[in-house]
């Protein structure tokens, strides 16, 4: 039950059965691939700390055009593979002179993922009911690997973001989301989904983000809501600021 | 010119920099130093000071060279101009072309190709301070910029040199010692002692090599422990809260180890049954979706 920071290359457990997700097995041992989160639950897998989107069908991603040719919209979907999205995937007939009118070159759209095949060719659908070109609202990038920590437990986590913020929200698997209100709710979700990625490997983050977002701001809450950064150094470098400070101030005060 | 020492190696065997003969120079390593790259490291070691940032994987330009079932790994080495006492001609080298060649290679056997086929990892290894051992340095580098980026592998890559001064073996030669010494052996490995690289510039006998393989070989696991150690204690301080948190709200708990069986279907384990899990993940994650759209 317990989930641990795991290395490349570290061994989770010596029985071959129990390899997850983002782990492989040498010589009957198990091993991780990933710099990450190793979680054993039954089977141990590893959830990598970042990581770029790969697509798999199914998904639904959020994606802006690059370029349009005679049959098909060409869509950066934050991956290293362009996805396709043909006409004939277009929810209503188009002319191939008509396409650019319909979604032109940085129009963004909600897409699914309706194949990838071994090559890594990506075919895009938007005939299925919620996909759509999005025309307002705004799109904010996240990293992939923390998109089912925004989404949370059946949702837990987003159906939360939608009450306490007004907001509508689309989250993307390739870690693009969407979304719409007012643009004070969207600064302050924008900050939510923010921390949520900064403590994504913590638990408690559902409560925590739901008063945040209720602008409950006790201390203790301001304080865990700055994203720390984990250098070392940081340390020494502001014992040694603070001294310098202290110089300044002395200096003015003989001023 | 010479400002040879007369000697490497005092009577009570410490050399010239007070180390003895089979200690390293003192490391220092700061991850994620490049908000731009997909992952980043910077290492000190002794004086060396290197560089190392990661992009991708990501689209492969020009189309030839991809690779239709694995991804390239495309290494560079770089020393900048000012790396060195007398200024160097910027731009590739006859060096830095063979170092660039042999340090990718070096990653190969760890870096697991087949979850990216056709596109590129770019790794830029970029010396700003060269002081003796700098490819091994940007090795060590590379690795952590490579766990950075999230970039699966089998594990980890410590590299380290030995060398022969005044007749005999030394680990991690320092610039003197390798101007001036009679031998030096770069390596690299991985956790389990497998070479992944390997060069000699210099003389040594057959048994001096065994010997200053076995050297090296300590000298990469130590290397390996300061890797291991940078690595999990960069979020130590975030973990220990964690802990905390869940003792908080210990309900939570089950829920957020849900989520994260739910990530990454691509990264399928061999086994059937993985498989099977992984599309009931996929239902799982679909139904939350399909409540968002509402």
């Amino acid at each position: 039950m317990k989930r641990k920071i795991v290395y490349p290359g570290q061994v989770l457990s010596e029985n071959e059965k129990q390899a997850g997700t983002g782990t492989y097995v040498h010589e009957g041992k198990v091993y991780s691939l990933f710099y990450g989160v190793a979680n054993d639950k039954n089977r141990v897998t590893v959830v990598p700390f970042s990581g770029k989107y790969i697509p798999s069908p199914r998904d639904y991603v959020i994606g802006y055009v690059i370029e349009v040719t005679s049959s098909n919209w060409i869509f950066d979907i934050g991956s290293p593979y362009d996805g396709l999205l043909h006409v004939s995937e277009y929810p209503k007939r188009v002319d191939s002179s008509m396409m650019r009118k319909e979604i032109g070159i940085g129009d963004c759209a909600i897409l699914r993922i309706k194949d990838v095949n071994t090559s890594m060719k990506v075919e895009l659908s938007m005939k299925d009911r919620g996909l759509r070109r999005l025309d307002e609202g705004r799109i904010i990038d996240v990293s992939t690997t923390k998109v089912p920590r925004i989404i949370g437990h059946n949702g837990s986590m987003v159906s939360m973001l939608k009450k306490e913020s007004n907001c509508d929200i689309f989250i993307g698997q390739n870690g693009r989301i969407w979304l719409k209100g007012k643009d004070e709710d969207m600064n302050r979700l924008t900050q939510a989904i923010e921390i949520i990625e900064n403590k994504s490997h913590t638990s408690g983050l559902t409560n925590h983000i739901s008063a945040f977002l209720r602008y409950e701001e006790s201390d203790e809450i301001e304080e865990k809501e700055k994203p720390v950064p984990f250098t070392s150094s940081k340390k020494d470098y502001t014992e040694d600021a603070c001294r310098k400070v202290d110089v300044l101030l002395s200096d003015e005060d003989e001023n | 010119m010479s400002d040879k020492p007369e000697r490497f190696i005092d009577d009570e065997g410490l050399r010239l920099d007070g180390r003895r003969v089979d200690e390293i120079r003192p490391m220092k390593v700061e991850m994620g130093v490049l908000s731009r790259a997909d992952g980043s490291c910077y290492l000190e070691w002794g004086n060396n000071k290197v560089l190392a940032a990661v992009y991708g994987p990501r689209e492969l330009h020009p189309r030839r060279m991809q690779k239709p079932n694995e991804v390239l790994v495309r290494y560079k080495y770089n020393m900048a101009s000012f790396s060195v006492e007398d200024r160097i001609r910027p731009g590739p080298s006859r060096r830095s072309t063979e170092i660039s060649k042999v340090s990718g290679e070096a990653f190969e056997p760890v870096v697991m190709t087949q979850y990216y086929p056709g596109a590129v990892i770019d790794v830029f290894a970029e010396v700003l301070q060269a002081d003796a051992g700098t490819r091994t340095a940007a090795i060590n580098a590379a690795t952590l910029a490579l766990a950075d980026a999230g970039i699966p592998m089998k594990g980890l890559v410590s590299a380290c040199a030995v060398g022969k001064v005044d007749g005999q073996l030394v680990l991690d030669l320092n610039k003197p010692e390798d101007n001036y010494g009679q031998a030096d052996l770069p390596v690299a490995m991985t956790q389990d002692g497998e070479i992944t690289l390997l060069q000699m510039d210099g003389h040594l006998t057959p048994e001096e090599l065994e010997e200053g393989l076995e050297m090296v070989k300590k000298g990469c696991q130590q290397i390996l422990e300061i890797q291991r150690e940078v690595l999990v204690s960069r979020y130590g301080n975030e973990d220990e809260e964690g802990e905390e948190a869940e003792e908080e709200s210990p309900e939570e708990v089950p829920d957020s180890e849900e989520e994260e069986e739910e990530r990454d279907d691509s990264f399928d384990n061999e086994e059937s049954e993985a498989e099977n899990a992984d599309e009931n993940d996929v239902t799982e994650e679909d139904e939350g979706e399909e409540d968002e759209r509402q």
